[in-house]
């Protein structure tokens, strides 16, 4: 199985700006070298708290972010160089977290979908029209949502609107961030089946990124997590949850609430025990700088940046 | 278990839809005693967090009827001068959301420090002092500088340990939490609920916990209550309704939550919508339409609560004979179909 | 526009020879960029020229003119705020009450009332038919400046024309308070204020006045030098001697020296106003602070 993305060692600094004369006083390192591997047909977990650097790695892969070091190469051929952003692919596609937001409310269903197919290619109105309602048939959206607007549909509706926009041009690539963090357990179920459908069907490959590590666990084959720009542990899904290595994945692992009625006490202990390894013991998994330290080999799929031994 | 600190009785809350009320919480009946946390779950449109903002009497325009109990006065009947004073006081609240929920103009202290005047006789000294101690025991780090800040400066996780600050400013008696974590990381989450856990007990305060998500009600409550369109369809002891969940509505939502078992399968996933307010139908089993494969002779006229068990309570009579369809979600030609019959019963 | 400083000046029978020697020591004859190098460099060096019709310093011509705009122009504004804020909060706390209706029906009248002819019907009735105010002019005939009649004077003849000015101007005030309001009570922290006990009263005055006020604030800033600006019709309508109407002036006899420099004050002004509005804002909005 080949690699459809490769991301090497890739960094987005924001300058930050000051002074009188506007000058470039620091940097904010918001992704700090990451590298990552995407196998086709698979779908990768991309973990981390708010601030962490997983929104900006999906929006550099997408061109929406100037890149400045490092290396993103998609089947095989390297999309971008040292600071430059990502041009625009049809074969990378984005579905967003808010699906309101993330939709045009002055346009109509038929409108925000075919937008993408007339961008790319020519096509006559009818055509357009058997497209998209192919499209919508494929999402589970009735034939009578083509001319209807965002704010007709539920919240789950409109992801499936996003998804259809996202897949209307039969991208290989789909980079989903927070697609279910805004929606009802219910309709995340939906969502997210759905989903597994349409990556099957199409043999989509997926950069998922999530904070919920239960439906990362769900959906992903692997799974990074990062912390502050950097990645602190990658593995299979069963690697990570298993057998975590990093402080920082145990910890986040640990406060997932459970709702195994039996296991709340051992779990609260748990996660008590955790979160005092993590104040005593922290600061050994970071650098000078309060950064991640390189990843290191555990098995041939696991990697965690540990201290060194001794 | 002592008296009750709160008891709701028949609560309905309705709001006005092209001239016309609509009940939104119906006939809801609740009790929560010192100490005890009660979860109240069920998805948005429930009706949820319309029945907190119903107990606080915060509706601006809905017509509200029924009794709310608080240590035995019916909080309806109350003067809005008197509830003010109860309001943030005995009975305090923290909302769900942290990014909107601070006034933006005004520094984090003298937010604190607003409540402290009107439900304490202190001086301004010993309340400003009083604030900045608050702030350090939600654990906020320098909680002089942070008293100083306006909001915008600070994260939503710390901005939320705020909002809790104000609720319990006045050591209240009962705690309404609105969905008080969502908006935040799971790390902070875990600090936020161990930070209400603690002031809990501290106080002796009865909480009642309103969210979306199990896991939380599962590590926080004592007693669940479950609604779903409006009214509670099953209340029941936690440990009870994870192992032992009756209603159909229960089951589905527990089933379809992603777990280990079901890792790369499928989730389980709820036919249909939620029937908006106005399109209800309100004298059979509000649940029925999303449970088609059970059969009509089931479900019960005008369904009640029904104590089936002690503290456990069932609505309706479609939970005997209920099982889940093992094969929904896949096909999304019968989803599309059922989403265009939605439609249809909308328009 | 045809013509120049000579045509809307000179004696037509003034022989041509006189008129071209006159052009060519006034420099009129030079390409217009010498024109414009002459003009930069005598600005810069604090030259504003003579007023052609009034052979008297330009500065000294607008100087006394500025001074009843100013007074009109801070009168006006006083009065806008004095009336459009209760009107707004009024109409913003209890909206789609019979109040807020009246309030806003008048919000619409005045954006559809232009400002000439509600001056007119003002001057018609209070000057002219009730005899309540004077009709022109900035100060009665014959009064000694710095006399207590002198200020009386001044007084009553600013009123008509600020109060034309102000009851048009102050809807939008009115509008964008009561649109703020509206806004700002549905805001989460506004709930939350309720559920700390504030008191209905107090929500408004500590949370909901200051959150909606704020662009108004930012606005300040340009309607107080529009303002300044002068108005022209009001101010022609009332023959009150004030910049805007010095302006038409200037333009109609090709006082150019005159109008050039009005034009840059009307510049400066909105250049400041702009400043203003951002100092103001960065003074009651602490997200926006001027490092």
């Amino acid at each position: 199985m080949s690699n459809l993305l490769e991301i090497k060692d890739l960094k987005v600094h924001y300058p930050i700006r000051g002074g009188f004369f506007n000058t470039v006083k620091d940097h904010v390192k918001a992704v700090d070298g990451v590298s990552l591997n995407i196998p086709e047909g698979t779908t990768y977990g991309l973990v981390g708290e708010s601030g962490s650097g997983k929104t900006t790695t999906g929006k550099a892969v997408i061109g929406l972010n100037h890149i400045t070091e490092g290396e993103i190469l998609f089947n095989g051929k390297t999309i971008s160089g040292n600071g430059k952003s990502v041009k625009n692919s049809k074969e990378i596609q984005m579905i967003f977290q808010d699906p309101y937001s993330s939709l045009n409310v002055r346009k109509r269903v038929f409108d925000i979908v075919a937008e993408p197919i007339k961008n790319y290619h020519k096509r006559t109105k009818d055509e357009l029209i058997a497209e998209v309602l192919g499209l919508l048939q494929k999402v589970g959206l009735p034939p009578g949502s083509l001319y209807k607007y965002p704010h007709e549909f539920s919240g789950g509706q409109r992801q499936r609107i996003g998804v259809a926009r996202a897949i209307a041009l039969n991208p290989k690539l789909i980079i989903a961030d927070e697609p279910v963090s805004a929606l009802d357990v219910s309709v995340q179920a939906q969502v997210l089946n759905f989903m597994q459908d349409i990556q099957e069907e199409m043999n989509l490959t997926m950069l998922f990124i999530a904070h919920d590590l239960g439906v990362v666990r769900h959906m992903c084959q692997h799974i990074g997590i990062m912390y502050q720009g950097r990645l602190v542990e990658e593995g299979t899904a069963e690697e990570i949850f298993n057998n975590p290595q990093h402080l920082y994945t145990k910890r986040l692992i640990a406060a997932i609430p459970d709702t195994d009625v039996d296991k709340i006490d051992e779990n609260l202990n748990i996660r008590q025990s955790v979160k005092e390894q993590y104040n005593e013991h922290f600061h050994e998994y970071l650098d000078e700088d309060g950064r991640a330290l390189p990843l290191v080999d555990i098995t041939s799929t696991h990697k965690a940046a540990l201290p060194a031994k001794g | 278990m002592g008296e009750n600190l709160l008891s709701v009785k028949n609560l309905t809350t309705s709001f006005k839809i092209d001239g016309e009320y609509y009940p939104a919480v119906d006939d809801v009946s609740l009790d929560i005693k010192p100490n005890e946390v009660v979860a109240l779950v069920g998805e948005s449109g429930s009706g949820k967090s319309a029945t907190a903002f119903s107990l606080m009497k915060l509706h601006r325009a809905a017509r509200i009827e029924g009794e709310v109990l608080f240590e035995g006065k019916d909080l309806m009947k109350v003067k809005e001068t008197k509830m003010n004073r109860i309001r943030g006081g005995e009975l305090a609240m923290i909302f769900q959301d942290p990014m909107t929920a601070l006034n933006p103009l005004m520094k984090i202290k003298h937010q604190i420090m607003e409540t402290l005047k009107i439900h304490k006789t202190k001086d301004r000294d010993e309340r400003e002092a009083y604030a900045i101690d608050l702030l350090g025991r939600v654990g906020i780090p320098r909680p002089e500088r942070v008293g100083n800040a306006f909001p915008h400066e600070l994260s939503g996780g710390m901005r939320q340990r705020v909002v809790i600050a104000i609720a319990i400013a006045n050591r209240p008696k009962l705690l309404i939490a609105d969905e008080p974590t969502t908006a935040l990381d799971v790390t902070i989450q875990a600090q936020i609920l161990d930070l209400i856990r603690e002031l809990q007990d501290d106080l002796n305060s009865g909480v009642l916990l309103i969210t979306h998500d199990l896991g939380v009600v599962a590590e926080m409550a004592d007693r669940v209550a479950v609604m779903y369109a409006g009214q509670i369809v099953e209340i029941a002891p936690v440990k009870e309704l994870f192992k032992d969940p009756k209603h159909p509505y229960t089951c589905s939502l527990l089933n379809s939550l992603p777990n280990e078992e079901l890792q790369g399968s499928k989730l389980h996933v709820i036919e249909g919508v939620v029937p908006p307010l106005n399109k209800m139908e309100r004298d059979s089993c509000r649940f029925a339409p999303r449970i088609p494969w059970i059969d009509e002779s089931e479900h019960e006229h005008n369904p009640e609560l029904r104590e089936i068990s002690p503290g456990h309570f069932v609505r309706c009579t479609c939970y005997k004979n209920f099982y889940l369809k093992s094969d929904t979600g896949s096909n999304i030609a019968v989803e599309a179909q059922q989403m265009a019959e939605a439609d249809e019963v909308t328009e | 526009m045809p013509g120049d400083a000579l045509s809307g000046l000179i004696d037509p029978t003034v022989p041509i020879e006189q008129i071209e020697r006159l052009r060519e020591q006034m420099g009129l004859n030079n390409p217009w960029y010498i024109q414009y190098r002459d003009w930069v460099l005598a600005m810069l060096q604090g030259d504003f020229g003579q007023s052609f019709f009034k052979q008297q310093p330009v500065l000294d011509v607008i100087g006394d003119r500025m001074m009843n705009t100013i007074w009109l122009g801070l009168f006006s504004s006083v009065l806008i705020y004095l009336i459009g804020i209760p009107l707004g909060l009024v109409s913003g706390r209890w909206n789609d009450s019979l109040l807020d209706s009246a309030i806003t029906g008048y919000t619409y009248l005045g954006f559809a009332t232009p400002t000439f002819i509600f001056g007119l019907v003002m001057l018609l009735v209070f000057g002219y038919t009730l005899g309540w105010f004077p009709t022109g002019g900035s100060v009665g005939v014959g009064v000694t400046p710095g006399t207590l009649e002198y200020v009386i004077s001044k007084f009553q003849h600013l009123v008509l024309p600020s109060f034309s000015i102000a009851l048009i101007g102050l809807v939008g005030t009115v509008q964008y308070l009561r649109s703020g309001i509206i806004e700002t009570k549905q805001k989460d922290f506004v709930t939350l204020a309720r559920a700390k006990g504030v008191s209905e009263g107090k929500v408004y005055t500590k949370h909901i006045f200051r959150n909606s006020i704020l662009p108004i604030a930012a606005f300040f800033g340009y309607e107080i030098t529009s303002l300044l600006g002068g108005s022209l019709f009001i101010e022609t309508i009332y023959g009150y001697p004030g910049m805007g109407r010095l302006f038409l002036e200037s333009i109609s006899i090709r006082d150019f020296s005159v109008a050039n420099v009005l034009i840059l004050v009307f510049g400066m002004l909105s250049i400041l106003g702009a400043l203003l509005s951002d100092i103001i804002l960065s003074i009651v909005d602490p997200r926006i602070r001027i490092k």
